[in-house]
């Protein structure tokens, strides 16, 4: 492998990681803040053992979007300079702006809140996460201006073969970002969905088979209680409410994403119109969704490719919002494509041993073939379970059956496949351009950039074989500590992030003389010591 | 000379010099996390002064390097390339630091807190040396050609200036952070942070200056000598303070000493962001390195704007956590509480019975 794949391979494989947490971080974000929002409202001690729950696996899973993030920072300027070099005019603005106006705000208010839940009025300790939360939309809609401009360049001319921004509202309004955004948080949203259901049923489950709950004469479950510090009845409120929510925000989230995805599968059409024929896996032009595709969809060449079911017009309406307008395939695209961005890489030394190469515009069409349709699979099976869900447990109860409760928890990773697969169609579907051009908007077409020509000229493979196998093994290592970390809180339950549930008991037990000591972590002396320090660390 | 492109050299010594002063105490602590704390309460203590601040303090770093990338992209480009290695160090450290400070808490044992405890020290000591040196190699020299690459392989951009500026870092941040903890601590910690800061301090401020002065020799300029001597005045001035035991005004003294130290450093590389040690021809400077003025522009008001905002919440947060920290207030850590015990005793739970009504402890008794 030389450098540009190893760059390319270690790309991928730190972002696609990195939005593993992202979209947890986003989506249990708002959940946290609304459901912090409730108590506040309704001081219901569900609401408070639920923010609390909630926010410690928050928390811990925040932390690595944290870690993964800076990687991700200072990786442009590290392995693609010569990118940061050519786009840097108008790229690194949302970057620093993303830092500038979103991390800050993330960060600091975020502390606010683990810290703060002595120190500040009720309400202010409620407006920081609000203001963490808020700022963490901010950096997805920076993230994703610079985002968008890769795949839709506006706002810039061109001054000495480089891309100068002349126009920052055209950058910041991109028609590319301002659905692309909407998509990612619904996207986020969907995670934080799946995840409330599944953790939620598990509990659910538990208290079930372990008796504590029983199912009444009228099929209604009956909450009940057992003699350990957490499980009591209002227990029960904080899964069965967590369940609900988690139901509903994984479908809202799914109907979110359908909504603003068709917009931008109409945006993709106008703009990319490669990516659209490769994601069909189209090789003439047709009007058909395929439902599947056979054939070898790895080769090149894509003549040998056969749509095996196909719905006639919705490839139309997902590209043009009507049945009979003939999307183009890879075919008659082909020869657009080198009549207007050349047959060959340039002969220069950016290119490397690429350069006087072929150019190769078919994207690969398994990965966006399989990319799209696992997006919309995967989050298309999340928000059916979820209907599912809420009908079965109408009556406040889950079946008794473990496997459905194991279904239920494994489908906390649907929607997280979802995302993974969407970035990857996107990225993938965007190749062989770093920054694709943009046919819509008359002048700009020449703005654009091969990915070949992209990579550091002064990086070594050497070195970057390092850094991927350095990275790509401590992401392993702490992915198995974070999923650790996360399991056992959750399993844990509420008491796990509120310890002083069961200090109550225990202390109260003690005024009673009810000497049966061992409770771990009472409190001596409760003097001067402060519980909230006990909550981060 | 343009206006603009100076606005941001400028914009940018003073994020690095931000970046330095608050995560300079929160690098130095988790170097004394090792180096310092006593036992696990010490270790929690120490950990609680920095708790709600070190993330806030860490994005000063990431907002200079996006700022370096949207102000000086070639800068930005070749700094970071140059420094593949180095960097790739410095992250590794980072996310183990980040992460450490969140999960070392999560599982009580020993081993555990022992694992994460040398992540946060090791971690913290990496990048200080990391961010130091690549800082120093800044100002002094790396070998780039015309294009901004390094020539001569992965170590070329090895000199002496790296591990000069690697250790000043280091020794700045130690000091620094002991005197942040005489002042944010009580107690034995408190008292113990303020004599090692008294007996450490003048040592361990001797490399940032061997640096400044370096810089100075390279490309000094009349202002910037001044800057020095002001330094030195601020350095000793902490010292003396600290010894009276005006934690406070020690603690700002420092703080001083260090802005004049990058003031100076960066006044005398001004306007070379990157000098060429291959030919000077090749030097980067604010004006070959630049965005386009309408970018500049536009960041400027966008900073104008929103640095001031972040200082005053920041400073609001330290306000907010103003309150010493000492052993005192450190609860005992709570073994992890599972909800699902292996034993269940279930109040019985006929439909609507009274046993419903029962509280947890009468149940099952
Ligand atoms: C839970 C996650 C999720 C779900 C259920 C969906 N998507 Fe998606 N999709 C993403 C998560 C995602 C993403 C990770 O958020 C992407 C990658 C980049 C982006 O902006 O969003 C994306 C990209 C993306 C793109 C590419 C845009 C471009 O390349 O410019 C299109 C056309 C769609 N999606 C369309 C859809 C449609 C029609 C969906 C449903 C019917 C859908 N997505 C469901
Ligand atoms: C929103 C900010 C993002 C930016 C600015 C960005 C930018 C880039 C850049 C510069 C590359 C390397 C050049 C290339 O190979 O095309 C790349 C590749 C890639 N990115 Fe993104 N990316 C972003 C988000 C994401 C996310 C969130 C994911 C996935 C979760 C992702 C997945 C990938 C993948 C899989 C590749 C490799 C594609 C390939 O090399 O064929 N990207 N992206
Ligand atoms: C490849 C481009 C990306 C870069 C350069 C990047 C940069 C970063 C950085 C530096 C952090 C750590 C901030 C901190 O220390 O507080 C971070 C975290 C985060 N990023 Fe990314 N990111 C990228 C992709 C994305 C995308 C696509 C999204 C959203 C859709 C996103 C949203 C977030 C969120 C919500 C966090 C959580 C933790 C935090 O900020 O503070 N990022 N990112």
């Amino acid at each position: 492998m030389d450098a540009l794949e190893i760059a390319r391979w270690q790309f991928g494989i730190t972002t696609v990681y990195h939005f593993m947490m992202v979209p947890l971080t986003i989506g249990l974000g708002l959940v946290v803040a609304v459901i912090q929002t409730l108590w506040y409202r309704t001081g219901k001690v569900e609401y408070l053992r639920m923010t609390k729950f909630w926010g410690k696996l928050f928390l811990i899973n925040f932390i690595m979007g944290v870690a993964t993030g800076i990687v991700q920072e200072f990786q442009f300027g590290m392995a693609w300079s010569e990118y940061s070099r050519f786009v840097g005019d108008v790229f690194g603005a949302p970057l620093a702006l993303e830092a500038l106006l979103a991390f800050f705000v993330e960060s600091t208010f975020l502390g606010l809140w683990i810290f703060g839940w002595k120190q500040l009025k009720r309400g202010i300790h409620l407006a920081c996460l609000w203001i963490a939360v808020i700022g963490s939309v901010f950096s997805a809609y920076f993230i994703i201006v610079a985002n968008s401009w890769m795949q839709h360049p506006v706002g810039v001319t061109m001054v000495n073969g480089r891309p100068v921004m002349t126009d920052a509202w055209a950058v910041f309004t991109n028609n590319t970002a301002m659905v692309a955004v909407p998509h990612t948080l619904f996207g986020a949203l969907a995670v934080a969905g799946a995840f409330l259901l599944g953790i939620a049923w598990y509990h659910l489950w538990r208290r079930r088979h372990d008796g504590i709950d029983t199912v009444g004469a009228d099929g209604r479950a009956v909450a009940g209680e057992a003699v350990i510090p957490g499980r009591d009845k209002a227990d029960y409120k904080v899964w069965i409410t967590s369940l609900r929510i988690g139901a509903v925000v994984a479908m809202i989230s799914f109907a979110g994403t359908a909504f603003t995805g068709d917009l931008q599968g109409k945006l993709m059409f106008e703009q990319q119109p490669m990516k659209m024929a490769a994601a069909e896996a189209a090789c003439h032009d047709g009007t058909g969704f395929s439902v599947l595709s056979v054939g070898n969809l790895g080769s090149k060449s894509c003549n040998d490719i056969v749509a095996v079911i196909e719905v006639p017009g919705i490839l139309s309406f997902l590209a043009k919002g009507d049945f009979n307008t003939e999307v183009k395939g890879v075919n008659s695209l082909l020869d657009e494509y080198k009549a207007k961005y050349g047959t060959h890489l340039p002969d220069n030394p950016l290119y490397g041993d690429r350069a006087g190469q072929d150019i190769q515009y078919v994207p690969v069409m398994e990965v966006t073939y399989w990319g799209f349709r696992m997006m919309i699979g995967f989050g298309g099976i999340a928000a059916f379970a979820a209907l599912l869900a809420l009908w079965v447990t109408r009556k406040g109860m889950v079946p008794q059956s473990r496997w459905i409760m194991r279904l239920a928890v494994f489908g906390i990773l649907a929607p997280f496949g979802a995302n993974a697969a969407g970035w990857i169609f996107t990225e993938m579907g965007r190749q062989p351009f770093v920054v694709a051009p943009n046919p819509d908007a008359s002048g700009v077409d020449q703005v654009f950039m091969f990915t070949a020509a992209a990579v550091s000229p002064g990086v070594s493979a050497a070195e970057l074989i390092t850094s991927l196998v350095v990275l790509a093994s401590i992401y392993a290592v702490l992915l198995v500590v974070e999923v650790r970390l996360l399991v056992k809180y959750a399993r844990g339950g509420v008491v796990s992030a509120m310890p002083e549930l069961a200090e109550a008991r225990s202390s109260e037990k003690k005024e009673k003389k009810d000497d049966d000591g061992g409770t771990p972590g009472a409190p001596g002396q409760p003097g001067d010591s402060d519980d909230v320090l006990a909550f981060a660390y | 000379m343009e206006l603009l492109p100076t606005v941001w050299f400028v914009a940018i010594a003073v994020l690095w010099t931000g970046y330095l002063f608050l995560e300079g105490f929160d690098l130095g602590v988790g170097m004394l996390m090792k180096l310092f704390a006593r036992n696990n309460t010490d270790r929690r203590v120490l950990l609680n002064t920095i708790g709600p601040v070190w993330d806030g303090n860490e994005v000063w770093l990431l907002t200079a390097a996006g700022a370096t990338f949207a102000a000086f992209p070639l800068w930005y480009a070749s700094l970071f390339s140059a420094l593949y290695l180095p960097l790739l160090i410095v992250l590794v450290a980072l996310i183990f630091r980040a992460v450490a400070f969140e999960y070392r808490g999560k599982v009580d044992t020993a081993r555990w807190r022992t694992v994460w405890d040398w992540a946060i020290a090791l971690g913290s000591f990496t990048a200080a040396f990391g961010i130091g040196a690549a800082l120093a190699l800044t100002t002094t020299g790396l070998p780039i050609d015309s294009n901004g690459d390094r020539q001569g392989g992965p170590f070329a951009w090895f000199s002496g200036y790296a591990v000069l500026g690697g250790f000043a870092v280091v020794a700045f941040a130690l000091v620094h952070a002991l005197a942040f903890l005489a002042l944010k601590t009580d107690g034995e910690v408190r008292h113990r942070a303020r004599r090692w800061f008294v007996r450490l301090a003048p040592l361990a401020l001797l490399p940032l200056l061997a640096w400044t002065v370096a810089v100075q020799l390279l490309s000094g300029k009349p202002l910037t000598w001044i800057l020095v001597a002001l330094g030195v005045l601020a350095a000793a001035g902490a010292w003396v303070l600290a010894r009276r035991g005006a934690e406070g005004k020690a603690f700002g003294a420092l703080g001083a000493f260090l802005v004049c130290a990058t003031a100076s450093i960066f006044g005398a590389a001004f306007p070379v962001v990157i000098p060429s040690t291959l030919n000077p021809a090749f030097n980067l400077t604010i004006s070959n390195a630049s965005s386009s003025a309408y970018t500049l522009g536009l960041m400027s008001i966008v900073a104008a704007v929103g640095l001031p905002l972040v200082i005053a919440y920041q400073a609001w947060t330290y306000w907010v956590f103003r309150r010493r920290v000492s052993a005192a207030h450190i609860p005992p850590a709570h073994g992890f509480l599972p909800a699902i015990a292996a034993k269940v005793l279930v109040g019985h739970a006929a439909p609507g019975g009274p046993a419903a009504k029962h509280s947890p402890h009468d149940a099952g008794e």
